[in-house]
């Protein structure tokens, strides 16, 4: 799984900081980044929860 | 033979529309009926107009994501919730009701202590706050009304700490902004309310470029101000929308949420007694989820001509989207009627969705997980001190609730 996020898309919801901490954290301005484009198995559902919470849909998981 | 607007709109459901008597948690029966027969149609609204009603879960969350669909209130076509919400739109704006990428600007310029490590680290202080009171009502008098004694000041107390308002003020912002969410409020009353709060903050603002503090106004009037960015109205209206928003939905939720374990107690029961931060999180979902407090619905204007389920909504054409029944969808949650604390409703619409989703939310779900992790064991034989019948919801309130909660232990 690899996972790429759109940062001027973001509405520093924070959604998926919740649901996935391992993988998405926030800049100082609450903006979305990503600690890893490449999340451990462990956490791909937390990832994919996050592609569906985002309310400004700037999460996307892209084919390798 | 000609049809005017006026006769096409007569024949339409009147929005919005009244809940069943004695079922003050659930959304009005006709929402459900609309949803399962034509989930997409035309309601006819005060000002004789007949906008568009959307209450699937699905499409709430294509249209509300979907930069076709405005938020500008001051468009043609607009669906408005009042005359004093009309009023007031034209009067002044703040992000909530602006398109990108101005909304996305102003927004931006007071995302940062809503990250959720900021609030995370507030959440001790929430703690003590909850703690205080909890130990004041115990100290005093019962039965007591938990909306004053405790519902009202939570928030109140964490949004004026954040902000940097003192909370000694807490009544002229509560008042005013108690006028501004009641639909029957007249456009005067409405207006001069709002201007009030933002004379008020306005001149919090002068004070604050005089003497900063660790707040969010003193980082407006410093940086943002000063530089330049945002007009010294603008904070003001930016901080009228944050003091505003930030304490009367989460009051309610405090309140309602309240209420509507009392009557469910074996969910009470399970949120009592758990240890589990998870389980207290996921209560605190279901309930936004059950309850959608925010029940007047997100209003827009469709900027293009969009298809949805069969139908096309023309450019110009009003849009209401009633979350409280996208909440209730069968198809997005199973058995959507029960509130089940252990159910995952992260999927959820009661903080909006698209580019207006709720800023404040990752505040208000520390502030929820406090308050019902903590109101209930420490008090655990709270209960209602009159008769359930005798409650009165707020019916008329843009965001839903009880008036007052009398409780006895
Ligand atoms: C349980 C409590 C809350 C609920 C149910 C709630 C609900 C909502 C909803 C439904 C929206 C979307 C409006 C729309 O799409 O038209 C919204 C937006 C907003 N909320 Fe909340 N809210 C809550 C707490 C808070 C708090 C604590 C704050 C701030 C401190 C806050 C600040 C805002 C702001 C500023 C917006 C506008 C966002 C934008 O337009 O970009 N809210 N809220
Ligand atoms: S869920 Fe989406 S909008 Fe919210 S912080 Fe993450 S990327 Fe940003």
């Amino acid at each position: 799984m690899r996972v790429e996020v759109d940062q001027p898309k973001c509405v520093a919801s924070g959604q998926c900081v919740l649901m996935a901490p391992e993988v998405f954290d926030q800049d100082d301005d609450g903006i979305v980044e990503l600690l890893t484009d490449r999340p451990e198995a462990e956490h791909h559902d937390g990832v994919r929860e996050s592609v569906a919470v985002c309310p400004a849909a700037a999460i996307r998981l892209v084919a390798d | 033979m000609t049809e005017t607007l006026a006769d096409t709109a007569a024949g339409l459901p009147e929005h919005p529309m009244p809940r069943a008597a004695g079922c003050p948690f659930d959304p009005p029966p006709a929402l459900h009926a609309l949803q399962a027969d034509s989930p997409v149609s035309r309601v006819r609204i005060w000002d004789g107009t007949s906008p568009w009603l959307i209450t699937r879960h699905d499409h709430v969350r294509a249209l509300l994501g979907d930069p076709r669909i405005s938020a500008d209130p001051t468009r043609p076509g607009y669906p408005h919730r009042s005359a004093g919400t009309k009023a007031n739109d034209q009067a002044r704006q703040t992000f909530l009701t602006m398109d990108d990428p101005e909304h996305a600007r102003l927004r931006r310029m007071v995302t940062a202590p809503f990250a959720i490590k900021k609030v995370e680290a507030l959440r001790p202080s929430v703690q003590k706050i909850v703690d205080d009171l909890i130990d004041a009502m115990l100290a005093g008098p019962k039965p007591v009304d938990l909306v004053e004694a405790f519902a009202l000041p939570v928030p109140s107390l964490v949004i004026c700490e954040l902000l940097g308002v003192p909370y000694e003020d807490h009544d002229l912002f509560q008042r005013n902004t108690r006028v501004a969410v009641r639909r029957t409020s007249t456009a005067e009353e409405v207006v001069a309310a709002m201007q009030t709060l933002t004379d008020y903050l306005d001149d919090l603002l002068t004070v604050k470029r005089a003497r900063p503090g660790d707040d969010l106004l003193s980082v407006l009037a410093t940086e943002r101000v000063a530089k330049g960015e945002m007009t010294q109205r603008q904070a003001a209206e930016t901080g009228v929308l944050l003091l505003a928003a930030g304490h009367e939905t989460t009051a309610n939720m405090i309140a309602l949420g309240t209420l509507a374990l009392l009557r469910n107690p074996d969910q009470l029961a399970l949120l009592r007694d758990t240890e589990d931060p998870k389980v207290v999180a996921g209560a605190v979902e279901e309930l936004l989820r059950y309850l959608n407090i925010t029940h007047s619905g997100r209003r827009r204007v469709a900027l293009a001509d969009i298809e949805v389920g069969g139908e096309v909504i023309r450019a110009g054409d009003g849009v209401i989207f009633a979350n409280e029944i996208a909440n209730r969808d069968p198809e997005a949650f199973s058995d959507p009627d029960r509130l089940d604390i252990t159910r995952d409703a992260r999927r959820h619409v009661a903080f909006g969705y698209g580019v207006h989703q709720c800023l404040g939310q990752p505040l208000a779900r520390v502030e929820l997980q406090v308050v019902y992790n903590t109101l209930y064991s420490r008090i655990p034989t709270l209960a209602l001190a009159t008769d359930f019948d005798q409650l009165e919801f707020k019916h008329d309130g843009i965001v839903y609730g009880v008036y007052e909660l009398p409780v006895t232990w």
